[in-house]
């Protein structure tokens, strides 16, 4: 039996799902393919749309020529970025001229927003405003974004409420005592604290996150003791621990832990803690394995089922056919060793960036390996990078350059393919992580490619035009 | 300030820090100075071969023969810092069978114990081995950890008395009536660790004689002192993988020539090099023929790095030296083996040698000659010891390695702590409770870190020099902040910031040199998870203007909107149920 349906999605993360769900939604038939687990495992589950705008030329010219070694040369020298941006539609117009915002416009943005708080409901905040919110990061610091789980929200920045962080002493990702250092030198308007606490240690010393979380979510006993009630037990001595300028002590009004607090029944797990502790409970997003982006990738792959996309996880697209007019007739999924045609009668790509392996690259260049599209880059290699890491790095600019309508152009500015469109990381032009741009850009690029694309299958549209 | 030592030692690489153990050791007073981390210029850049004395056993028997005797010694005093991988030289279709008759010979003739074996024995012991390589020799060649190497020594000088200071520039010799007297150092965060933040100060330290062990900075240091030391300064570039494809060491069996040797190291393997004199130690060109040439040459040994990972980049200068008036254009041809420069003798200047040339394998050997010569000066007599008493760390090691094997230590983490630690792995890992990992590529525990805090200050390249943490296929992604909030119990958190910036930036140098496949996307993993999900770019504690937190969302339960009503059509869904009412009450009440 023929693969076939009217929109095929290569790429199972928030663009894939994003640009299936708009294209079901324009009416078309969508399949979905996506080879290995998401990034969002990855992500920390904010979900940003511009935070800064980085500054993209050096304060000062950059060395010509090879790295050197340095010890006596000067490094790069860069400006402070804009930010952290209070509205991040008005700075669109000051992104550079091939970012996908500025070929996509404001709007995308906002289009890919309103699916993206559609499909997930209450699960999170800050669709009430386009105001960026500030949270908390595990590095210590404040980041702007646009949507926040309901997990995270108590932790908002823009609010005095005084705060405990909770660090435990079996985890290293952070001290949560420099954490509240790091907050206060920040400028945070809240007083605030860091706790490292004694809890769960009898699992082994370097258990991972997931193995908390899964005690808390069943509330299983540790050491004889329910889990929610040995960490408020942990907890308790530490809600005076705030001492103000004047020496006295302060009862904290909220307090923060790294998120792990359950999976499945984490608003139950928050309350719990929330009415034991007598203040109101927050998670800080964390790095891999991200339990905030695991319960959003759970909870955007019910959507994708209840908007009726097929999809299937495991194989990977490993390239494609083309006819004489220069349409993609049907790519290749690799199963289990066999090329398997797929087709559809247009396409998304959405495979992911350098992480995702939506790129490719070896010492002589960086490819896109599933439709071999143009993806722009300098020749030498040591122009891939600067030497300040957080300086203007071209490699995390890699990517497919799309037009208004989300689809690829070749080295002319042509359209490569007439019903190939793209969307997510493997789209170039953002530093989406100075800019804290990385959802809002898989949003916006997810939404018009899937809406063009399903606009052009139903309308069969996909002839050459101009 | 001033103190009066017998002798200070310039240098703090292997050298250096072989000569205050050795003159330590022999009841002298002696103060060793280092510009930044102990092994920072050259010892540190090296691809950590243990010679048998087979790569010189043609062109150089006398160094051959220090190399195997060395070899021996180190086995035995510094068994922490050493792994027995043993060696072979293998022999390609087209390389001279001449030459390998000859090297058979010269490692004959320098005592190395050689043995030759046909290319399949040689792929049976080595399977990633080409098929085409015909035979090898075997030599006891091995691997040598260059920093567990100095930090023991600087550690048994310590305890006989001796006075360590790294970070500690010299920035001019002191000369009166002719004579050395001692020098003045710049200390970058004052005497003692390297703690960010706090200020430099100055401090002479007067000595009856000085030691100039700089190596390629030998020069420099010559200068300060009026004195001509003409070292010439040869970069090499090591290209390290992220695995080990071989576990013996495997050099190419031809004269001489760039990218010959494959050395396993830790977790890693470590591929060299080249040699190409240089103007200045401190800044040279690090170029991208010259990683392509390693892997591009070494896949003819062993194929499979063509296609493997590469973590990173580095380039070590060779301190070669050869006497006025040799000659040599091909820094290649450069001797290889040590010289004394007694500034007296030769240059009127009394109270100051120089010591260049040289390598790692034989810093003990060099140290005991310029001990004896110091000795001579200072008329001092005693005698060394260095080569029969174990190192710190080394003693009853091999006692350890069979308790590891009997009792709790099996986990693949505890065998790696105890081999980086030796002797002292009893005393670290109890010491911290609970004990999780800090650096998961590495297997290095919180214990380990700590102890090595304890050691180096805030300084997290000597931490990570000390325990290899964050030097796996993340180059620091995951752990760099992790390894930095260990810092928490003992620095405040503007040098906690300030040690994790300086060490992320130090990782992201050598990855430049490996920014492709699987390690490009580590580095944009990297980017992610920092800029991303930690913003640490964009940390308002580190940006000038300050930030109006008002004038962001503070929730949708929240009255006041400073901008007035704004776009959120649909804030009234969102806020239904957002946000409970703050908390009341709670276990303990308000006290």
């Amino acid at each position: 039996m023929a693969i076939d349906s009217d929109v095929l999605v290569a790429g199972g993360g928030l663009a894939g799902i994003t640009a299936a769900v708009a294209a079901a939604r324009e009416g078309a038939d969508v399949r979905l393919v996506s080879y290995k687990a998401s990034t969002l495992r990855q992500a920390s589950g904010l979900i940003d749309a511009l935070g800064y705008l980085p500054p993209t030329e050096p304060a000062k010219p950059l060395r010509d020529g090879p790295p050197t070694a340095g010890r006596g040369v000067d490094p790069d020298e860069w400006d402070d970025p804009e930010g952290p941006l209070i509205d991040p539609f008005e700075a669109i117009d000051r992104l550079p001229e091939d970012h996908p915002y500025r070929i996509l416009g404001a709007d995308a943005l906002r289009d890919g927003l309103a699916l993206f708080d559609d499909l997930v409901g209450d699960a999170y905040l800050g669709s009430h405003t386009e105001r960026n919110a500030l949270l908390p990061t595990f590095g210590g610091s404040v980041k702007p974004t646009a949507r926040y789980p309901r997990a995270a929200a108590a932790g908002i920045a823009s609010d005095d409420a005084s705060t405990l962080i909770v660090g435990f002493r079996s985890l290293t990702e952070f001290d949560a005592r420099t954490f509240a250092d790091r907050l206060t030198a920040a400028g945070v308007p809240f007083p605030v604290a860091g706790a490292e606490v004694e809890f769960a240690e009898a699992f082994r010393a370097d258990a991972k996150i997931t193995r908390f979380a899964g005690a808390l979510d069943l509330d299983q006993p540790i050491d004889g003791t329910p889990a929610r009630e040995a960490l408020a037990k942990a907890v308790a001595p530490h809600l005076h621990d705030i001492v103000d300028a004047d020496g006295g002590v302060e009862r904290v009004d909220r307090i923060g832990f790294p998120a792990f607090l359950g999976d499945e029944h984490a608003d139950e797990v928050r309350a719990e803690l929330a009415d034991r502790l007598g203040a109101d409970v927050f998670e800080i997003p964390m790095g891999p394995p991200s339990l905030p982006g695991l319960r959003l990738e759970d909870r955007l792959y019910k959507a994708l089922d209840a908007e009726g996309v097929r999809f299937e996880t495991g194989n990977p697209v490993v390239g494609v056919e083309t006819d004489d007019a220069g349409r993609v007739e049907h790519v290749l999924v690799d199963r289990k060793g066999r090329e398997i045609p797929y087709s559809a009668e247009t396409f998304v790509l959405a495979t992911g960036g350098l992480v995702g392996k939506g790129l490719d690259s070896d010492r002589t260049g960086v490819r896109e390996p599933a439709f071999d599209l143009h993806v722009p880059q300098p020749a030498n290699r040591y122009e891939w990078f600067v030497d300040d890491v957080f300086g203007e790095q071209p490699y995390a600019r890699f990517g497919v350059r799309p037009n208004a309508r989300g689809q690829p152009l070749d080295a002319d500015g042509e359209v490569q393919y007439i019903n190939v469109f793209a969307a997510g990381s493997v789209v170039g032009g953002a530093d989406v992580a100075r800019e804290k741009s990385a959802s809002g850009v898989s949003l916006a690029t997810g939404h018009v490619a899937g809406t063009e694309a399903a606009a052009a299958a139903i309308e069969g549209t996909t002839e050459p035009a101009q | 300030m001033s103190e009066q030592a017998d002798v200070i030692v310039v240098g703090g690489g292997s050298t250096g820090c072989g000569v205050v153990r050795d003159l330590a050791r022999r009841g002298l007073d002696t103060v060793l100075v280092e510009k930044g981390n102990l092994t920072h210029g050259t010892t540190g850049r090296m691809h950590g071969l243990l010679h048998s004395g087979g790569r010189y056993a043609v062109s150089d028997r006398k160094s051959a023969r220090e190399c195997i005797e060395e070899n021996l010694i180190l086995r035995d005093i510094a068994g922490h810092c050493v792994e027995e991988t043993g060696g072979m030289f293998v022999k390609r279709p087209e390389d001279s069978e001449e030459y390998f008759q000859e090297k058979l010979e010269g490692c004959r003739a320098c005592d190395i114990p050689v043995e030759v074996i046909d290319g399949e024995e040689a792929r049976r012991r080595e399977p990633y081995l080409a098929r085409d390589v015909e035979k090898a020799l075997v030599v006891p060649d091995g691997a040598v950890d260059p920093f567990r190497l100095c930090v023991a020594n600087a550690a048994d000088a310590r305890e006989h008395g001796a006075r360590i200071e790294t970070h500690a520039e010299v920035t001019d010799v002191l000369i009166e009536d002719g004579q050395v007297v001692g020098v003045e150092v710049e200390h970058d965060t004052g005497p003692g660790k390297r703690v960010h933040r706090e200020p430099g100060t100055t401090e002479e330290i007067r000595a009856r004689y000085v030691v100039n062990a700089t190596g390629a900075w030998a020069g420099q240091l010559g200068e300060m002192a009026g004195v001509d030391v003409e070292v010439r300064p040869s970069k090499g570039v090591m290209t390290v993988m992220n695995v080990r494809q071989v576990d013996t060491v495997i050099n190419r069996c031809r004269p001489k020539g760039d990218a010959d040797i494959v050395v396993p190291h830790e977790t890693a393997c470590i591929l060299g090099t080249t040699d190409e004199e240089v103007e200045d130690p401190e800044d040279y060109p690090e170029e991208e023929w010259e990683v392509d040439l390693m892997i591009e040459t070494l896949a003819e040994l062993v194929p499979a790095l063509k296609d493997a990972r590469t973590l990173r980049s580095f380039w070590g200068v060779r301190p070669l030296y050869e006497p006025p008036g040799t000659g040599t254009d091909d820094p290649t041809d450069i001797t290889r083996d040590y010289f004394l420069l007694d500034h007296d003798e030769r240059d009127d200047l009394p109270g100051m040698t120089s010591i260049v040339g040289g390598k790692l394998t034989t810093y003990r050997m060099m140290a005991e000659s310029i001990s004896d010569h110091v000795c001579e000066k200072l008329d001092h007599e005693a005698e060394c010891d260095t080569a029969d008493v174990p190192l710190p760390g080394s003693e009853d090691f091999s006692v350890l390695r069979e308790y590891m094997d009997e009792f709790g230590l099996r986990s693949p983490v505890g065998r790696r702590s105890a081999q980086r630690l030796g002797s002292k792995t009893d005393d670290v890992l109890k010491s911290v409770s609970p004990n999780p990992v800090v650096c998961e590529c590495e297997g290095v525990t919180r214990a380990e870190v700590r102890h090595a805090i304890g050691e180096a200050g805030s300084d997290l390249n000597a931490v990570r020099l000390r325990t290899r943490a964050s030097m796996g296929n993340c180059q620091g992604g995951f752990c760099t902040h992790r390894i930095a909030a260990e810092l928490t119990q003992e620095y405040p958190e503007p040098v906690v910031r300030d040690a994790e910036d300086e060490l992320y930036q130090e990782r992201w140098k050598g990855q430049r040199h490996a920014l492709w496949g699987r390690q490009l996307s580590q580095a944009m993993l990297n980017h992610l998870l920092h800029a991303t999900t930690m913003n640490r770019d964009g940390d308002p504690a580190g940006l000038n203007a300050s930030v109006d937190f008002a004038a962001f969302d503070a929730g949708p339960d929240t009255a006041d909107d400073p901008t007035g009503g704004d776009a959120g059509a649909d804030s009234g869904t969102a806020a239904a149920d957002g946000g409970r009412p703050r908390a009341e009450g709670g276990v303990d009440g308000d006290r």
